[in-house]
């Protein structure tokens, strides 16, 4: 990132500038009441506006360059790779459609006036080549500290009539194809593909960047996980959060244990991801610079298991001392559970590349292990008295496992395990998710020294009437006290869908785009957090993403998008 | 005990399974029916419950699809015809979907429910007996009942459809096509031994839906017919204008939807389109009736007719470019209305017609010195007097253009001057809890007005979890009243309002939500457990998404036998 720091601070004072004037808004009142309903659309969308928004933007007046199609082309300096290549395949065939699509609009118009931007003073000339200039060799896999930097000059003083993307790795040169193909924007007259002379000099606030979903509640097809990283990467989310298994199905169709799909998924052949299947998603997901960072939550939220092992679960007992035939957590006396786990989380750290591997460990409710004899015969054997001991035993046990690999794996724990007082090492990484005392607990777990990642208000399965996203939009994970080192040890974090009540069937619209706010507050300065600027940049990112196909649904009240689903 | 440890042999031998792309799918003796639902799906049960419903004990028979036929007997015509090809078409898809599950072996003869003391027979023919010739369009007084006997005391091994009139074969169909349920090696589908007497509770069961706060594409609105057929709504509310964007395009006056639409050639209805709709609701048996709201509701079109619109002004008697509802004081207003529901009611065959007046903004007609002087004129001091005026000149245009013309309007109307109403107008009952709302339909229907209910059914407002069964436990006939009164409540239905909704979006959102309200509508008052109903709506879903219609989970974590988009 060394690089772009230099010319940032040239920049930094006419962007500002440039900033601040680019928030004037057209006609829009939000005193408006409900009676006097103005006509047309509650928020005009932006043009050309990033989302999320770049950390540095200068804009030059009102200077605008012609995007040709057909003509245009990217030219790759320095270096290249099969990534790169692929990418550059992928954002071509986005503007083509993005052209193809306002295409009868196009002939239309230019019925009526040919080419009317030559007229336009604001007229810089033709952009028929995007200078794509790699300065490293790639790296394969997406990884925790990769390099998401880029920098775009598009007609730039001393670059008149050029426009180039740099990077110092490919990650960057991704997210500056994603930026670039937003900064295309239709010409009133829908006569032309515009774009503003523009200096952009972004990078991440965040190194992780996450979305959730849950395989589990209900399955989700593949068609539908592809979908998703497609619209994470339109929105530089950088992590997969695959909450794979839970108590209500085992879709993981495991190499050793296949009886655990057979037995714990909805349905063995059709409700199930095989191997085959996840190598497919996480190569789809490194091609757009995004790490799958798997979730197999245990001891709790393990039912599903339950029916392929016998004897994983502790048995639970009625008041009588018997069983009562229902089954708890994971059984933590039984040795044999760990020659289980060990065999299982080996094969799961091989299949899954990315060094992350999230434990789970919320929800552990200690009932059963409490209606237990077995239980109780351990902790006094073990001269425990708390039930957290033993979930502390389980999750130790569990960490020794995990870290015995060669692989050098980072793994993640939900916040209970720390909360229950759990002791565990340092370099555990704590995940926070209860939207109660959310300060406070950033704030402890942090002065305890954890790496920390934050989803409390991100729950994105719970929905409510109305414009909901100005809630995500004001959450920040670094809104806590404490120190700046405190503050160092947050990575990031993202919205959760869990899948209760979504399937295949609505997920996407019930996901897009409200959890692009997530991704604007994750990516973006802390301080890029104007609402009516950022209503009328989603309202164009709404309606550009379902342009390139996805079912968004529509987040400001009435309005419209150029082309419409379906 | 069986743990990891025990599986050396067999791991290896998956390994070298998995080399090759499509070994997948390992020799495995297994039920198809993995981890549970939360609420484990019925089979073969319709939805909404039909009023008397006999079983023959455990009684079944199995229908091969390409074997099975209708054979119609006596009356006929191109909707039946229309009707038979669309749900053999269904049937048939569904057997077709099943053939990839089926563990049979093929070529044998033995089917294993052959062996079932229950089984019955092939049922290969079912018969349609429509006793009289059709109607070509729905109406309020359609006859929708029917008969339905799958091998019944006296007609063993047989079936048989009969009702009295089309719309009564289209919803026997629908209740057929929903009483098979796959066969236990799912080679062929099969259906209980049963006799079926339906019809509605109440005659007027209608989904609106908003086309002015965001357009729906007409592909999205025929496949929200398709879902109202299967759930046997008859109407389709179409709440067409309103203050965001006229999208219907007008003959007399295009200008409206040429510059009050979202857009002049990509959001709009042109006559095509709305004749297409029209079309296609009327062979699944379903009215559309159209709402063009006035005099509120109606900015957008202030767009084509600037001097239409009441000017607002501020406190300073200066006016603040906004503009309220309709200026009741211009003649050309009326000339205008009349010209426009002419047109109306020759385009929309339905009897019925929805004027709106709903939500009339009082503070600009207050603000607008014409309107000052012309009250102060005649001593008025209740503004609500120029909203009734407005809307009786309204009724009266209707009348001299229509006199078969049944008016629609929204409570207010009622509320503001109930007794110059006609006593043929239908009051639309939407606001309130369901106390308030059962209020209102008392003073309604004590009047002698015919009344329908969308109070509870407000699906545009959302909540995280399970929310049907309030909208399933919500009657339009509880409130005090006499029987007389409650005869006058002829249903009501489901409004999904357009501010958060769009193409996207709106299937999955509305559905099956509005089967609830579909149930309440068309079943026994005496329906109403959820539990009993959380197993069937929980069919329901998964038939419906079988189908091949986005509709959303409805009962928490579950699986349908064949998801929405798995393929691939």
């Amino acid at each position: 990132m060394k690089f772009l720091i230099k010319s940032a601070l040239l920049h930094i004072l006419v962007l500002l500038l440039v900033y601040n004037l680019s928030n004037c808004v057209n006609g829009h009142d939000d005193s408006v009441t409900r009676q006097l309903q103005r006509p047309g659309p509650q928020y005009y969308p932006s043009r050309g506006e990033p989302w999320p928004k770049p950390q540095l933007r200068n804009l030059y007046n009102d200077s605008i360059m012609i995007i040709r199609p057909p003509i245009f082309r990217f030219k790759v300096l320095r270096y290249t790779c099969d990534m790169v290549e692929d990418a550059l395949k992928r954002y071509y065939s986005i503007i083509l459609k993005t052209v193809s699509h306002s295409a009868p609009i196009v002939n239309l118009a230019n019925a009526k006036h040919n080419k009317s931007w030559k007229s336009d003073p604001g007229f810089k000339g033709y952009l028929d080549v995007l200078q794509v200039d790699l300065m490293a060799p790639c790296e394969s896999m997406p990884h925790e500290s990769m390099d998401e930097a880029y920098e775009i000059k598009i007609g730039t003083s001393g670059f008149e009539g050029t426009g180039l993307l740099t990077a110092s790795s490919n990650w960057g040169i991704l997210r500056g194809l994603e930026t670039f193909v937003q900064l295309l924007y239709p010409a009133d007259d829908f006569s032309s593909i515009q774009i503003k002379t523009t200096l952009i000099l972004d990078y991440p606030r965040f190194s992780y960047r996450s979305v959730l979903l849950d395989t589990s509640r209900h399955f989700l097809s593949m068609k539908i996980l592809k979908q998703n990283l497609d619209l994470m990467a339109f929105n530089k989310y950088n992590v997969f959060h695959w909450h794979i298994v839970d108590d209500q199905s085992f879709p993981y169709q495991s190499r050793k244990f296949p009886q655990l799909s057979d037995k714990g998924a909805y349905q063995p052949y059709t409700h199930v991801y095989t191997q085959q299947n996840i190598a497919e998603i996480i190569e789809y997901a490194r091609l757009r610079g995004i790490r799958v960072v798997a979730e197999f939550d245990t001891p709790g939220h393990t039912q599903a298991w339950g029916p392929a092992i016998p004897g994983l679960l502790t048995p639970c007992y009625n008041k009588e001392g018997q069983p009562d035939g229902t089954f708890g957590p994971i059984d933590p006396t039984n040795e044999k559970n760990f020659e289980f786990i060990h065999s299982f989380f080996e094969e799961v750290v091989s299949v899954f590349p990315d060094k992350y591997l999230h434990l789970g460990g919320d929800e552990v409710y200690y009932d059963c292990w409490k209606s237990s004899p077995l239980i109780a015969a351990f902790m006094a054997q073990q001269n425990m008295t708390d039930y957290a001991e033993v979930e502390q035993y389980y999750m130790q046990r569990l960490v020794n496992i995990v870290q015995s690999y060669p692989k050098n794996s980072s793994y993640i724990v939900w916040q209970e395990t720390i909360d229950n007082g759990v002791q565990v090492k340092k370099d555990a990484i704590v995940h926070v998710w209860k939207n109660v005392n959310v300060p406070q607990e950033m704030s402890h777990v942090t002065s305890l020294g954890y790496k920390t990642l934050f989803s409390s208000c991100w729950y994105l399965n719970k929905i409510s009437y109305g414009i909901d996203w100005t809630t995500y939009y004001d959450c920040d994970p670094q809104n806590f006290n404490g120190t700046n080192a405190q503050k160092r040890l947050v990575l990031g974090g993202g919205p959760a869908m869990w899948t209760e009540y979504v399937d295949s069937a609505n997920i996407i619209a019930r996901l897009w785009p409200r959890a692009s706010l997530p991704a604007e507050r994750l990516w973006s300065d802390a301080n890029v957090r104007n609402k009516s600027d950022a209503a009328r940049r989603l309202e164009e990112h709404r309606c550009r993403l379902l342009k390139r196909g996805y079912q968004l649904q529509p987040p400001n009240g009435p309005g419209f998008c150029g082309v419409e689903w379906d | 005990m069986r743990t990891g440890v025990d599986f050396p042999i067999f791991y290896f031998i998956v390994l070298l399974c998995m080399g090759t792309p499509g070994s997948s799918h390992l020799k495995k003796e297994l039920s198809l029916e993995g981890y549970p639902s939360t609420y484990l799906p019925t089979r073969g049960e319709p939805w909404p419950k039909p009023q008397h419903v006999t079983k023959y004990g455990q009684l079944f028979m199995v229908v091969r699809p390409p074997v099975f036929r209708f054979e119609t007997v006596r009356n006929t015509c191109d909707l039946v015809e229309d009707a038979l090809k669309r749900y053999y078409a269904l049937i048939n898809r569904r057997h077709s979907t099943l053939q990839r599950f089926r563990n049979d072996k093929k070529n044998d003869a033995e089917k294993p429910w052959k062996g079932t003391p229950n089984y019955v027979g092939y049922l290969d023919v079912l018969k349609i007996d429509l006793m009289t010739p059709c109607e070509a369009y729905p109406n309020e007084n359609m006859d929708e009942s029917y008969e339905l006997k799958i091998d019944t005391p006296d007609l063993v091994g047989q079936g048989l459809l009969v009702a009295s009139s089309n719309w009564g074969i289209l919803r026997g169909l629908e209740t057929f096509s929903q009483l098979l349920y796959p066969t236990s090696d799912y080679a062929a589908l099969q259906l209980n031994s049963t006799l079926l007497l339906d019809y509605p509770r109440f005659s007027y069961r209608s989904v609106l839906l908003d086309t002015s706060r965001h357009y729906l594409s007409k592909q999205v609105i025929l496949e929200n017919l398709d879902l109202m057929a299967m759930n046997k709504y008859n109407v389709f509310h179409w709440h067409i204008v309103d203050d965001q964007s006229f999208p219907y395009q007008s003959r007399v006056f295009p200008e409206l939807s040429e510059k009050g639409a979202y857009h002049q050639y990509t959001h709009i209805y042109t006559q095509e389109d709305i004749a297409d709709i029209i079309e296609f609701a009327r062979r699944r048996g379903i009215r559309v009736i159209p709402e063009f709201d006035t005099p509120g509701h109606t900015r957008s079109w202030g767009y084509a007719w600037p001097d239409f619109l009441t000017e607002c002004f501020t406190s300073r008697g200066q006016p603040d470019g906004t503009f309220g509802p309709i200026n009741p004081l211009r003649e050309d207003a009326y000339k205008k209305m009349a010209q426009l529901l002419e047109e109306v009611i020759n385009v929309f065959p339905d009897s019925y017609l929805h004027l709106g007046g709903d939500e009339v903004d009082f503070d600009c007609w207050k603000s607008n010195p014409e309107i000052q002087n012309y009250m102060q004129s005649r001593n008025l001091t209740d503004y609500s007097i120029l909203e009734s005026a407005f809307m009786l000149e309204m009724m009266n245009i209707v009348k001299g253009l229509s006199p078969n013309t049944t008016y629609v309007i929204w409570q207010e109307v009622f509320d503001h001057g109930a007794r110059a109403i006609n006593k043929d107008a239908v009051i639309s009952v939407w606001m309130g809890n369901q106390t308030e709302a059962g209020k209102e339909l008392d003073r309604v229907t004590a009047l002698g007005h015919r009344a329908i209910l969308s109070s509870c059914w407000y699906l545009d407002y959302i909540s995280t979890g399970r929310d049907w069964p309030k909208y399933y436990l919500c009657d339009p006939q509880n409130f005090n009243g006499t029987s007389a009164q409650k005869r006058l409540v002829i249903g009501g239905g489901a409004a999904l309002w357009g501010e958060y909704v769009d193409s996207t979006n709106v299937t999955p959102r509305l559905w099956p939500r509005a089967s609830a309200t579909a149930e309440r509508l068309w079943s026994s008052q005496t329906v109403n457990n959820t539990e009993e109903a959380s197993h069937r709506l929980e069919e329901h879903r998964c038939r419906l998404v079988q189908r091949g219609f986005n509709v959303q989970p409805p009962n928490g974590p579950s699986h349908c036998l064949v998801d929405w988009n798995t393929r691939n």
